[in-house]
């Protein structure tokens, strides 16, 4: 084996170029989502044409739906790849909200610093998740489903002693004019979207304006968040972090990696992705409501596993949990355009999740093979 | 001797609760030499290579390294001080890549500020470079250690540990769970370790892989020590009877004939590029060939 080792080592460069480009695409974890996405659009395009989903309304109308799941899944396809889950992420959302909701509009505190308040708690509860799975060595699957319903309990309890309601509202007007609010709602690029309806890339309603006022935050939030996401991962030293501690835990303490920061880390995001969403959502509703968010854990941990990440951990992308959001977000404005019922939306979410699965094993065989 | 050794534990004791997992063991290590720790499962040394290397605390005793007493609170302390522990497990997580594990807990950086990032290109060229020295040809060093070999991977892990400065390499039984040419990769490099003047402490439970490339043996026995002794002062055979007690001669016969076969392998014909390194490597295939003859000499 040496012999032979030493003999090739001249050559090495030479046979590193014939790696084929389709081989080396072959090993990415985005593999199995880029080809769904190809396949949802193609599907949608033949059955969906002319029903309005591929207007300049229904794109962004995707994008939307897929940035609200995708921002969850992006931290919590970090979070899967660092080797835990977080069941929390639902809840949060719901609490968040009314952390936001309640001081605003019962106790007139200003929306802003509620909203700072909001990503304090996020930030406790992310660093309480993180704590309690590294010191018990519980399985985190264990301890963040005791944290979505004592976090849901806890909103739902607290929200009805506080305002009497499990709905709080009327936060719409407080909103104006706070500088810290206008990061998380309206549109952007307006003046674009304008333009584009004047030259008739877009259609115009009636009274000229465009028919999309612009590019919703939350769609630029789930960008911005993806691409930092994807850096970190790949190009820094804490997504070197991430993927060793995910793969092995007790490999990545004995070289020296802070396993328990990363994994803290790691639960402090998912939170602050949660509640990301909730303010995005309070701000544009203008109400807050104790259900939010509920679901969205399983829905996040689908959209990552079809992105690539595996159920074990130390493996995985963001870029494929943002197109696995991508997914969700075309099937289910795709359904609602064609017109078939919604009940089979979950159908097709359980068939993806399993499809996905195999497939991601089968990857992870492939890729830890000899070749 | 009068240097200063790399490593001196005196009379290190290491109680978990009530359980007497190391009692009195005196340990020392030189530049340039192989200690080889033996014993069976269960003799306590798992408890001193960990204590070593900084996972668990000594109880009783003094540590110190080139000349310093030391306490370290973390395996990362003991790197710091250059001890390099290969665990049997070899951290390594076979997902990710040779690079990536490679630097594990250590990338390096450019950049600064929140801009700080992983060099990619200079980790992946030290990673082939590193691996090239030792004689393995990692062709994309962006693959997954788990395409790897059982050999080369302990050999990428002893590389990581050297390249990251380690002046006494600690090895976790690397030769246990590999076929005769692996181990015999595996011990050649270790020898290539000594040529380099590092302080190697090589932990085992095979006599036949330990007394080719150690200078001196410790042998552990509950916990104690049964002594240290030179390679010069005791025969391999001597070794082996305080060690099993010479109950499992027969396994140790067919053993040897195995051994026998890999060292015609190893003296055929090698060619290297360090003059130490083939100096240590010839000395390791004349000692092994010297073995060996001795036993087919007088076969128990």
């Amino acid at each position: 084996m040496a012999e032979q080792a030493l003999a090739k080592t001249a050559g090495a460069d030479e046979r590193l170029l014939k790696t084929p480009l389709i081989r080396r695409f072959m090993n990415r974890p985005e593999l199995g989502a880029v080809a769904g996405v190809i396949l949802v659009f193609l599907f949608f395009a033949v059955f969906a044409a002319g029903s309005g989903m591929f207007s300049a309304r229904g794109i962004v109308g995707v994008l939307e739906v897929s940035a609200q799941l995708g921002i969850l899944a992006i931290a919590v396809s970090l979070l899967m790849i660092g080797g835990e889950f977080d069941l929390s992420v639902g809840s949060m959302i719901g609490a968040a909200g009314v952390i936001i909701a309640i001081p605003a509009s019962q106790w007139g505190w200003p929306i802003g610093f509620c909203i700072i308040l909001a990503f304090a708690v996020a930030a406790g509860v992310g660093y309480l998740n993180g704590l309690i799975v590294f010191r018990t060595e519980l399985p985190s699957f264990i301890v963040t489903l005791a944290g979505l319903f004592m976090l849901r309990g806890l909103t739902i309890g607290f929200t009805r002693l506080l305002t009497g309601r499990t709905q709080v509202s009327g936060l719409r007007d407080l909103a104006e004019g706070d500088w810290i609010a206008a990061l998380f709602s309206g549109d952007v690029l307006s003046g674009f979207f304008a333009w584009m309806a004047e030259v008739g890339i877009i259609a115009q309603r009636a009274d000229g304006a465009p028919s999309v006022a612009g590019l919703p935050i939350i769609v630029v939030w789930f960008l911005f968040i993806g691409a930092i996401a994807t850096w970190v991962l790949l190009r820094t030293s804490f997504g070197n972090w991430i993927f060793a501690v995910g793969g092995d835990k007790v490999a990545a303490r004995n070289v020296g990696v802070p396993v328990l920061r990363v994994k803290v880390i790691l639960f402090i995001c998912t939170a602050a992705a949660a509640t990301l969403v909730a303010t995005i959502q309070v701000l544009d509703a203008g109400s807050a409501d104790t259900n939010r968010g509920v679901l969205k854990e399983f829905e996040a941990i689908i959209a990552a596993v079809i992105g690539g990440c595996l159920l074990t951990g130390g493996y995985g992308s963001a870029i494929g949990a943002m197109l696995g959001a991508l997914i969700f977000g075309a099937v289910q404005q795709g359904i609602f355009f064609t017109g078939v019922n919604t009940d089979w939306f979950k159908v097709f979410l359980g068939g993806m999740l399993l499809i996905a699965v195999l497939f991601n094993s089968y990857i992870r065989k492939k890729v830890t093979e000899s070749r | 001797m009068a240097e200063t050794p790399l490593i001196d534990v005196q009379h290190m004791s290491k109680f978990f609760g009530s359980v007497v997992a190391l009692k009195d063991i005196t340990v020392t290590v030189n530049a340039g030499q192989v200690l080889c720790l033996l014993g069976d499962n269960g003799a306590g040394k798992s408890t001193l290579i960990k204590t070593l290397a900084g996972v668990h605390k000594p109880s009783e005793g003094t540590f110190t390294v080139e000349g310093q007493e030391v306490s370290f609170d973390s395996p990362r302390d003991a790197l710091d001080h250059g001890i390099g522990t290969v665990y049997q497990d070899l951290a390594m997580v076979p997902l990710m890549s040779v690079t990536r594990n490679f630097f594990m807990g250590r990338e390096p950086t450019k950049g600064r500020g929140l801009l700080q990032r992983m060099d990619i290109d200079a980790a992946n060229r030290i990673a082939k470079e590193e691996m090239a020295k030792i004689g393995i040809d990692v062709r994309d060093p962006t693959q997954a250690v788990g395409t790897l070999s059982g050999g080369e991977r302990q050999c990428v892990a002893i590389a990581r540990a050297v390249y990251f400065g380690a002046k006494v390499l600690i090895l976790d039984e690397p030769t246990s769970a590999l076929g005769v040419k692996q181990a015999s990769m595996v011990l050649r490099y270790i020898a290539q370790a000594r040529a380099r003047n590092l302080g190697v402490i090589f932990i085992t439970h095979n006599v036949h892989h330990a007394y080719p490339v150690a200078d001196k043996f410790t042998l552990l026995n509950r916990g104690r020590s049964l002594g240290t002794f030179m390679k010069d002062e005791v025969s391999r055979e001597k070794v082996l009877e305080m060690m099993a007690g010479g109950k499992e001669l027969d396994e140790l016969s067919s053993e040897l004939e195995e051994f026998a076969r890999a060292d015609t392998s190893v003296a055929s014909g090698q060619s290297s590029t360090l003059e130490a390194t083939a100096a240590a490597e010839t000395a390791l295939a004349e000692s092994l060939k010297h073995e060996s003859e001795k036993v087919h000499k007088n076969p128990d």
